[in-house]
């Protein structure tokens, strides 16, 4: 039976990959929509969604392109930087190594060392869309290795609940960047601007054609959201990453009989019946950000139903230490 | 008409001197193998060897058989530099090899039930009580205390040098947590890949059979379970040097790989924590020290163990391998006294002999060591990898009087032993193909019965004249081949 202290580290090994592929994507875009803007200030909307601001202010004057890249790419002092997330992936990796396979472990190594190796020079306009390709890339190649390589048995099935439950949270911040935005209300929603950016976000996240294959119409902020909400066949969407989420825990819980879980389970039913239950209209009349921040801490909870279930359940003392979020 | 050359290809220039050579034998008398590895040697470029070196070194690097050196900044993964030129024993040489081997297994087993039990071995005055009683590694909680089957050392590394008469000595006994088997392993696999040629018709025995072996012993001396006894490796953590290794044994094995606080002891048993709940474990094969065990009973800062260990241990509900306290019997000093304690338990004489050893906490032997401190290697009891071992022909004056007020300040713990010219063997250097010196580190598991894994460890000493193998102070390792009987397979 699988270790607790492993399970929780192919959870966290997931979790730290997927955060850092979407980081890029999200730096990626916040990128486009500061170019928009011609607003300097826009950068303080990406460490808003992040919660980021106060750390930040520690250490830094001016929160422009220059000083936010920096800290969300090569900062290794900022826990929530890529160079940051793929450190501690690997970390997990490394507790995880009897139970990984080699590959995935050669694979972490060496992706480290190139992320070590990034410069300044490697975030300038002309090297930094290049740069995000290399961590995109990365971060894809260790989910292609790990499908392709790693054993199935529990570990696999928290090292998935892990990714979903990362991608899921990342696409709620995705789409919140546009409520961060200082954008002017009522006139430009659906102008050419407007659909602009929610343009950049679907192709930030990969979804623009398959999108189109959907909505092969006009583009509207409610159809777009929509998708990335509650569409049953992209891989980004929250839907799909809660659907699989509840299907993997179920099979888990099944085949391996355990009695964890329950709680976790009926989070997922919770966020299922409230992505399901409602219109993408509704949810945009009551506030779509209002939305997103109940959804992100609806997840936050269920990584705590699951570390209280699995990880740390016969841990009397208190003294098993916890990774953050 | 010149004589014709008597070696060809890269042996051309090669000279091993003064020193045993363990591919050409004493008297150029060379092993059969010998022919196969010159015909390689004379066929293969020196650059394309340099290629093949570099590239299994690349190969272990990227595979993550590393170990990890720590200074005061940083942790740096290195990889133990490879030869590819193997180091071969011959049939009759490995028979004298796994028979000294088992006999020094068996006598420490015996010497360490007998000094945990009655001490019928200090009643006899073979060895004097103070060196057992007062040995730092003693270890008073198991007294009294029944081990099973009488394994203590279930896992033993014996370090064997050969002198210049060709004659295997035994250097030390590695009777705690002896490291380095899983270069054993992953060196033949590194040589298979490197350089298959060697190996067509050579009749190498195959060294893949540690992992189950191992396992299997640990189940033989497990404490009763209900079906197969759960087994699992216990490791000090990711940052620990040897941890490589810890996580290919757990692998080899198919036994969880588990720290300290993945363990709790309640009721006297030891569990696991897992996704489940708490699983109960039988045996735990430990790659931590005596000291860091159980905070309860040795080092209370110690978090690398588990609270109430010794508890469950004592109870017999759990079985540790090695047992706990089996310093005491590769302690340098008693080491001198092995010979004896051969006669002593098996009434045979020691197929292995010791090299000569000279106790400076006997007046004797310190008289002798001060005398000739120019001529002696003088070793610290307690230290271990090569750190504070002075080699007397080769200090300074300086040394060699700092090294005669250390041992006059504390006589008990220093031996000295003379200096033993180290075979040596045809090794891939900056210059060429030239001799360095070698050792060797055969593996033994004792389980119902002991087995030695056919070959073992063969360090060398990279340096040029050196004669220290450890890898903290330059030195590599090679592939050790244990040939097959005529016919055999």
């Amino acid at each position: 039976m699988l270790l607790a202290r492993h399970a929780e580290a192919a959870f966290w090994m997931a979790r730290y990959v997927e955060r850092a592929e979407n980081l890029a994507r999200l730096l990626d875009v916040q990128q486009v929509f500061a170019n928009d803007s011609r607003d300097p200030g826009s950068w303080g909307s990406i460490l808003a969604l992040n919660s980021d601001e106060p750390r930040f202010m520690e250490t830094h004057d001016v929160v422009d392109r220059e000083t936010v890249t920096q800290f969300y790419v090569l900062d290794q002092e900022n826990p929530t930087s890529i160079i940051s997330a793929i450190h501690w992936a690997r970390e997990n990796a490394r507790a995880l190594r009897p139970l990984i396979s080699t590959e995935m472990w050669s694979q972490l190594n060496v992706f480290r060392r190139r992320l070590n190796a990034l410069t300044p020079l490697d975030l300038s306009d002309a090297h930094l869309s290049r740069t995000y390709a290399m961590v995109k890339e990365g971060c894809q190649a260790h989910t292609g290795i790990t499908e392709g390589t790693f054993f199935r048995d529990e570990s696999w099935y928290f090292y998935s609940i892990g990714r979903q439950l990362e991608r899921a949270d990342q696409t709620t911040r995705l789409l919140d960047i546009k409520y961060h935005q200082l954008l002017p209300q009522g006139a430009d929603v659906g102008s050419a601007f407007d659909i602009g950016q929610w343009n950049s976000i679907l192709r930030s996240a990969a979804g623009y054609y398959a999108y189109r294959r959907v909505h092969s119409q006009a583009m509207s902020p409610a159809t777009i959201a929509g998708f990335l909400l509650q569409n049953r066949a992209f891989p980004r969407s929250i839907a799909l990453c809660v659907n699989d989420m509840d299907r993997t825990l179920n099979e888990l819980r099944s085949r391996y009989g355990l009695r964890g879980g329950a709680a976790a389970l009926e989070r997922i039913d919770e966020l299922q019946a409230e992505l399901n239950g409602r219109s993408i209209e509704s949810i945009l009349i009551s506030g779509l950000h209002e939305f997103l921040d109940m959804f992100q801490k609806t997840l936050s909870l269920l990584g705590v139903d699951i570390a209280r279930d699995f990880f740390h359940h016969e841990d009397i003392s208190g003294s098993m230490q916890t990774q953050t979020q | 008409m010149s004589q014709p050359p008597t070696r060809s290809g890269l042996l051309r220039t090669y000279d091993s001197g003064e020193y045993y050579c363990e591919l050409l034998g004493a008297s150029g008398n060379p092993h059969p193998i010998y022919e196969t590895i010159e015909r390689q040697l004379s066929t293969i470029s020196e650059e394309e060897l340099r290629n093949r070196a570099l590239a299994s070194e690349n190969d272990m690097f990227d595979l993550g058989i590393t170990f990890t050196v720590y200074s005061e900044k940083s942790a740096i993964d290195r990889v133990l530099p490879f030869d590819l030129i193997p180091r071969v024993l011959s049939v009759g040489e490995w028979e004298t090899l796994d028979a000294g081997v088992k006999q020094r297994v068996a006598t420490i087993n015996l010497f360490l039930a007998d000094i945990y039990g009655a001490g019928q071995v200090l009643k006899d005055k073979i060895v004097p009580a103070e060196l057992v009683y007062g040995n730092a590694n003693f270890r008073e909680q198991m007294r009294g205390i029944k081990v099973p089957k009488n394994v203590y050392v279930t896992i033993c590394g014996i370090d064997i040098v050969r002198d210049q008469a060709g004659g295997f000595r035994v250097l030390e006994d590695n009777a705690r947590t002896p490291s380095g088997v899983s270069y054993v392993i992953e060196n033949r696999r590194m040589m298979l890949r490197a350089w298959p040629e060697l190996f067509q018709g050579s009749g190498v025995r195959s060294v893949d059979s540690y992992g189950p072996r191992l396992r299997q012993a640990l189940a033989e001396t497990s404490p009763p379970a209900n079906g197969d006894p759960h087994i699992v490796l216990l490791t000090p953590g990711t940052y620990n040097s040897a941890y490589f290794e810890h996580v290919f044994l757990a692998r080899e094995m198919g036994v969880p790989l588990v720290e300290g606080r993945d363990m709790v002891v309640q009721d006297n048993k030891v569990f696991l924590r897992t996704i489940a709940g708490l699983r109960r474990v039988h045996t735990i094969y430990r790659r931590i020290d005596d000291d860091f065990l159980d905070p309860l009973v040795f080092r209370e800062d110690s978090a690398l163990g588990v609270p109430g260990l010794m508890g469950a241990y004592v109870a017999g509900n759990v079985q540790l391998a090695n047992a706990v306290g089996t310093g005491v019997a590769d302690d340098k000093a008693i080491y001198a006294y092995m010979p004896r304690l051969i006669r002593y338990y098996l009434q045979q004489d020691p197929i292995l002999d010791n090299v000569e050893t000279h106790l400076c906490g006997e007046e004797e032997g310190l008289a002798f060591t001060l005398a000739n401190l120019k001529s002696l290697v003088v070793k610290p009891v307690g230290e271990s990898g090569g750190y504070g071992v002075v080699i007397g022909p080769r200090a300074t004056e300086v040394e060699i009087e700092e090294t005669r007020r250390k041992v006059i300040a504390n006589p008990s713990n220093f031996i000295s032993q003379p200096v033993v010219g180290l075979s040596v063997c045809p090794t891939l250097c900056p210059e060429g193909i030239e001799p360095r010196h070698v050792d060797l580190r055969p593996f033994a598991i004792t389980g119902n019965d002991t087995w030695v894994l056919p070959g073992g460890l063969t360090r060398v000493a990279l340096r040029k004249n050196s004669l220290v193998v450890n890898s903290s102070q330059g030195g590599g390792s090679k592939d050790t081949w244990v040939l097959l009987p005529e016919g055999g397979r």
